[in-house]
């Protein structure tokens, strides 16, 4: 079905429901972290490293001390619990320890009164650095054990993960048709617009409150408070506004430092980055190297692929591992190859960490595996879109890991909408707007040619590899004001995506109550595990149906109390316990009585397996998502600068429970793909960054996101709460690959790198 | 060196001491407790701190404070009349022309700002008859929000809501 | 820092007198990035936003004199039809926020290289005047004003009072390359103007050359191949647009930096110079485009 602007209004689940925090966010009230404020608060900065790699001589605080209004400057030795932290391994150190490994490694920490005040004080910090020669090549990295280590005696390799089926030999010697690529990913940033800040407040205890912006409270709580050398529990953690995620927040940035400058000072600390200590505050999206061979038959059909992905994590693992996963698992993309010969590998460098960005590790394959296969539709005089639907998925195809799909995947049938979507009209020259360039004024029409390019891409959704995930909710019913209210509580980042909207129209559903409040997200609660992966419909979506559905339980059995009898059947709705046969039988007012019933449910998804070390085999993903995009652009072939004149997207999301919020995903997703496909990239040179601020680091305007389309299908996953399908991510990774197979198709250019510069299509 | 200016923000004048380096960005946020323009860059290339400064949009980060003194300064917050939303602000509600709503208040001032220009007649970048009155389509609605970045890739859904809060 | 705030011109060049390390600052959409990430870190600045006449413009002596204060926005709106190169350049600086505020003044004061306002000027063969209490008032050519990264003819006690330019005798275009399709800094830039009354095409250069320039070798070309009055009454002979653009990409000294390679300015600038000459015969040979 088609999102239909009629049922706006309603606040049920399916309905457009607006967002509950919306008018705060549309009058600039709604308060950030960067918003916030204590009166006595003193300002925190960091004092990072200019160098990719270099062994740190001495530090000498003194003069920085010294200085007027500074109440604290720190270094590692006064980190007082572990030294380290990670997400997946701990190494990362709070502070630089003898050694800096990546170009803005966090190196010591200045408390003033005012930021200006401390920032003086940071430059008085006198770091002796003998500098080194910064390893910074990914692939000598993965392959060549003779490379010198990052750190000390570990390997560089922070994981490899193969993946072998089937008979390769025998594959390539019936492969009638065999294409090869080479490509390349570059460093993309997650540019949320909110930079990294939070507020932490000494508490009486000897612990910390921390108002903080970011995906998981507990991953944080848990990597903050041993470091700070406190039991978990007297590290408490508020979700502050956050200003866009996009993987970004999963990492710490400033939460251990703000605490411990706060425990240090007795003082409520904020700390607020900047833009450019954003872009070396947080982990980027793997920059990534793949080199793929297709074998087919002459009709299209793989027979096998054959390849490696390296992937560059940086300086610390962050969450390399699982990035690794995901490019290995869905490496070959949403087809059946019968024989796959895959390698994936994550390593260690002394470029800019990496770790999780919207799509994570599924985008850079993506890129390749859909560019390759408009190499083999080519190769077999086939149109882009039929190559991909005589390979294509459906339920109950197996994947590369072994894993069977069991739940709908009508990928043949979205790549036949995304084929049927009416053209856009040809390209206009009357007027500049229309053309690339727009009003800079580059063409009125010559060297223009239009180009159309079709992607796939698939996902996995929640957590995977065996990962024991969970989402915890709790669900207060009460009268207030002798009307029935919901109360839910749970700890899941909302980061734009629409969570508060969603938790509140599923308990608006399932208790039949107009009025619920959301209650802000802390570790008062049990986890809800992170606001990544498109898992947080599926997961707290789940936990709190789950805690609704144990408090209307309680409900119809006072209910049935206060009747004297039974109620088989029942359900609430409007206010009033209803009978199976549709008759209201009593009250919610009544039936509560003034008592509040609170029922508190961890959820989780049914259980997933490790990949296997040595052949990727494993039924390692949950749940898999699809998307298809149409890419329709204008190429000004002389001058190398594309418009893209419009997107079109079909994703099966299971089923709709926010129209508007859905498309807005759908919409986000493609821009991010755009900005991968065609501006976005940390440029680093020998483990330098090059252009750490908005003015060189381009992301899409206004003007450079096209009208979109989209056709969103509705077939239940009958695993997943309501049969929902995460959506956020797999726009992100269709996007990007149709973007670029419809410049090549403008200008026949091969594009391996992404992104797509003018001078490689003008020049190239 | 400290300077003492008056600004009128949100209707209301107010009275503060800036270093002569603070921006009006700062001022506002760190001296007078106004937080509805965010910081997003610091340089003019986000938009997010964009309010109506005597009248006409102007970014915040790039405006001197003492350069202001008795500047009549509106912001998002200012634009609604208590609980009563300005039509751009419930537009770009009921449109969902937001997600994470950092960039919104700066999304709402511009809009409110740009929807006045048209009014007054302006050009754009683009109007090609500088003649008649500039016809507010949903190109011409990009190329004058083109100042506001969104990371979260609402721009469908804001060039909707402008639609509606032009109306 | 001190912050001064003078209330006329004349007070103004007193102060700038007293106060070489004054940095004037009009609109601040250029000064003020550089104070916000402590580029510079200047002893005071010197505010001339009081001084309203800076933000008006008038005709005189048959030439447009616009003030260093006026705001983009305002150029547009007034003297667009005019100065229609200025004009397209000045729609493409920043932000529509940006606009509302940045002044060709400022744009001049800060010369960078990528400015979007040096290659109209250039090719118009505008003059920039400027003023000191000492020394009077200097009118610097464009094509002198310019001479580093940043740095200007401007002598320490002077301040840029005025932009100085015919309207327009011929057709005028300005082309720029960003790898976006708004809020971008120019890759490269061209500017064309033609001038038919002096049998001459004007140039200018921006992004690809430590300074903003003129394509001198390019120039004289034109000038060469079309010296006659009857060569401006017909269509460009073959050939001629693209070797125009050749010149003008050679009369580029580009480096590779983050936002583009040298030899795509260079290929970029051809391309650029090459479309705009013809467009700008069409407008000619069509009769619209002020000629």
């Amino acid at each position: 079905m088609t999102v239909e602007a009629a049922r706006r209004g309603g606040e049920a689940l399916g309905d457009s429901a607006l967002r509950p925090d919306g008018v705060l966010k549309v009058t600039g009230e709604f308060a950030y972290s960067s918003d916030l404020w204590a009166d006595d608060m003193v300002w925190g900065v960091t004092l990072r490293s200019p160098h990719p790699r270099a062994r740190i001589t001495g530090i000498d605080v003194s003069e920085a001390l010294a200085v007027p209004g500074v109440h604290a400057v720190l270094t590692h030795e006064d980190v007082p619990g572990e030294k380290f932290y990670g997400l997946e391994h701990h190494d990362q150190p709070v502070l630089a320890i003898d050694q800096v490994r990546y170009q803005g490694e966090p190196v010591a920490l200045v408390a003033a009164d005012h930021p200006e005040t401390a920032r003086r004080a940071r430059d008085r910090i006198r770091v002796g650095y003998e500098v080194l020669e910064p390893l910074t090549d990914a692939r000598r990295a993965a392959l060549d054990p003779s490379y010198p280590k990052v750190h000390g005696d570990r390997s560089n390799v922070v994981r490899h993960q193969p993946i072998r089926v089937g008979d390769m030999a025998h594959a390539r010697r019936v492969a009638e048709v065999v294409v090869r690529g080479e490509y390349e990913v570059g460093m993309q940033d997650q540019a949320f617009l909110g930079p990294e800040s939070g507020l932490a407040v000494p508490a009486e205890d000897g612990g910390v409150d921390l108002f903080v912006a970011t995906q998981w409270l507990h991953v944080d709580q848990e990597q903050i408070a041993p470091c700070l050398g406190l039991p978990t529990g007297r590290v408490r953690l508020t979700l502050a506004g956050v200003g866009g995620a996009f993987g970004a927040r999963e990492d710490l940035s400033m939460q251990i430092h703000a605490c411990l400058l706060a425990l240090r000072t007795g003082r409520p600390v904020k700390i607020v980055y900047g833009r450019e200590e954003s872009f070396f505050g947080h982990v980027h999206r793997h920059p990534a190297r793949l080199r793929y061979e297709h074998g087919a038959t002459r009709d299209g059909r793989l027979v096998y692929v054959d390849a490696e992905i390296v992937l560059d994590g940086g300086a610390y693992a962050s969450s390399t591992s699982a990035v690794v996963g995901n490019a290995a698992s869905l490496g070959v993309g949403p087809y059946e190859v019968p024989n796959v010969r895959l390698d994936a590998y994550g390593v260690y460098t002394n470029n800019p960490p990496c770790g999780a960005m919207r799509g994570f590790g599924a985008v850079q394959a993506c890129f390749a595996y859909e560019s390759q296969m408009d190499k083999v539709a080519e190769a077999c005089g086939l149109d882009p879109v039929e190559v991909r639907i005589r390979n294509a998925v459906a339920e109950g195809s197996r994947l590369a890991t072994g894993q069977v799909i069991d739940m709908p995947a009508p990928l043949a049938a979205m790549l036949e909408d995304a084929r049927a979507f009416p053209a856009p009209p040809p390209t206009g020259t009357a007027d500049v707007r229309d053309l690339p360039g727009g009003v800079s004024n580059t063409t009125h029409g010559e060297g223009v040619r239009r180009g159309v390019g079709y992607a796939v891409g698939i996902k996995n959704i929640c957590y995977s590899e065996g990962f024991d995930d969970h989402s915890t909710a709790r669900v207060r019913l009460e009268t207030v004001g002798g009307e029935p209210a919901a109360l839910v509580h749970t700890a899941a980042a909302e980061v734009g995506q629409g969570l508060v909207t969603l938790q509140a129209q599923i308990a608006r559903t399932e208790l039949g109550v107009r009025q619920v409040t959301v209650a802000p997200a802390d570790t008062g609660v049990g986890s809800a595990g992170s606001s990544s992966a498109s898992r947080q419909s599926y997961m707290t979506g789940g936990a709190v149906r789950a805690a609704c559905e144990a408090v209307r339980e309680r409900v119809i059995e006072l209910a049935e109390e206060r009747l004297g009898r039974s109620l088989p059947g029942a359900s609430l709705h409007d206010g009033r316990v209803v009978a199976a046969d549709g008759l209201a039988v009593a009250s919610l007012a009544e039936v509560l009585a003034g008592r509040a019933v609170e029922e508190t449910r961890e959820f989780r998804h049914r259980r997933t397996t490790a990949l296997d070390p040595l052949t990727g085999q494993g039924d390692s993903h949950v749940q898999f998502a699809f998307c298809v995009h149409r890419a329709v652009v204008d190429v000004d072939v002389e001058l190398g600068l594309v418009k893209v004149v419009e997107l079109a997207a079909v994703q099966d999301v299971g089923r709709i429970l926010n129209p508007l919020a859905l498309e807005g995903q759908i919409h986000g997703g493609s821009a991010q793909g755009l900005g991968l496909a065609l501006m976005e990239e940390i440029q680093v040179r020998d483990g330098v960054v090059r252009n750490p601020s908005f003015t060189d680091y381009l992301i899409p305007t206004i003007l450079d996101m096209p009208p979109m389309r989209t056709r969103i299908l509705e077939n239940a996953d009958p695993h997943a709460p309501y049969g929902l399908r995460g959506a956020g991510e797999p726009p992100t990774l269709s996007s990007t690959p149709a973007i670029v197979a419809a410049v090549r198709d403008a200008t026949g250019r091969p594009l391996t790198r992404i992104p797509v510069r003018p001078e490689h299509i003008s020049c190239g | 060196m400290d300077a003492s200016i008056r600004l009128r923000v949100d209707g209301q004048w107010r009275t503060l001491d800036v270093d002569t380096r603070t921006t009006l960005l700062d001022a506002l946020r760190e001296r007078l407790g106004v937080t509805s323009p965010k910081k997003g860059c610091d340089h003019g290339q986000c938009g997010s701190c964009t309010v109506l400064l005597d009248g006409r949009r102007a970014v915040t980060c790039l405006a001197l404070a003492v350069a202001h003194d008795g500047a009549e300064i509106v912001t998002a917050e200012g634009l609604a009349d208590g609980e009563d939303l300005h039509p751009v602000q419930r537009a770009f509600l009921e449109q969902d022309g937001l997600q994470c709503g950092y960039c919104t208040p700066g999304q709402v001032c511009s809009a409110v700002g740009m929807l006045e220009e048209v009014k007054a007649g302006w050009p754009s970048q683009v109007t090609e008859d500088l003649a008649g009155p500039p016809e507010l389509d949903d190109e011409e609605i990009r190329e004058r929000m083109s100042g506001n970045l969104c990371r979260c890739g609402a721009y469908p859904n804001i060039v909707a809501a402008i639609r509606q809060g032009a109306r | 820092m001190e912050f001064l705030r003078p209330l006329s011109w004349e007070e103004a060049l007193a102060l700038r007198a007293g106060r070489p390390d004054a940095v004037p600052i009009q609109g601040g959409t250029d000064v003020m990035v550089e104070i916000n990430f402590e580029v510079r870190r200047p002893g005071a600045l010197l505010d001339l936003n009081p001084v309203r006449e800076l933000a008006e413009w008038e005709m005189a002596e048959g030439r447009l004199r616009i003030g260093a204060g006026l705001p983009y926005t305002r150029l547009i709106e007034e003297v667009g039809d005019r100065v229609p190169g200025l004009a397209q350049a000045a729609r493409t600086v920043g932000s529509p926020q940006i606009r509302n505020r940045g002044t060709v003044g400022g744009n001049l004061g800060a010369a960078s290289p990528a400015g979007d306002c040096h290659p109209p000027l250039l090719a118009a063969g505008a003059q920039v005047e400027v003023e000191s209490a000492a020394g009077g008032v200097r009118m610097i050519p464009a094509e002198e004003f310019y001479l580093g990264v940043k740095r200007t003819a401007l002598r320490d006690d002077e301040l840029i009072r005025a932009v100085w330019l015919r309207p327009a005798e011929g057709p005028q275009h300005f082309s720029k390359v960003g790898t976006r399709n708004a809020m971008v800094i120019a890759v490269c830039s061209f500017a064309i103007a033609l001038h038919p009354a002096e049998r001459r095409v004007g140039t200018g250069i921006g992004s690809a050359a430590p300074t903003p320039l003129r394509a001198a070798e390019a120039e004289e070309f034109l000038a060469g191949e079309l010296a006659g009055e009857p060569a401006w009454g017909r269509s460009l002979p073959d050939g001629l647009a693209e070797r125009f653009g050749e010149l003008v990409g050679r009369a580029a000294a580009p480096i590779d930096d983050v936002r583009g390679t040298a030899a795509y300015r260079r290929h970029a600038l051809a391309v650029m110079a090459r479309r705009t000459l013809t467009w700008a015969w069409q407008d000619r040979l069509a009769g619209t485009g002020r000629s």
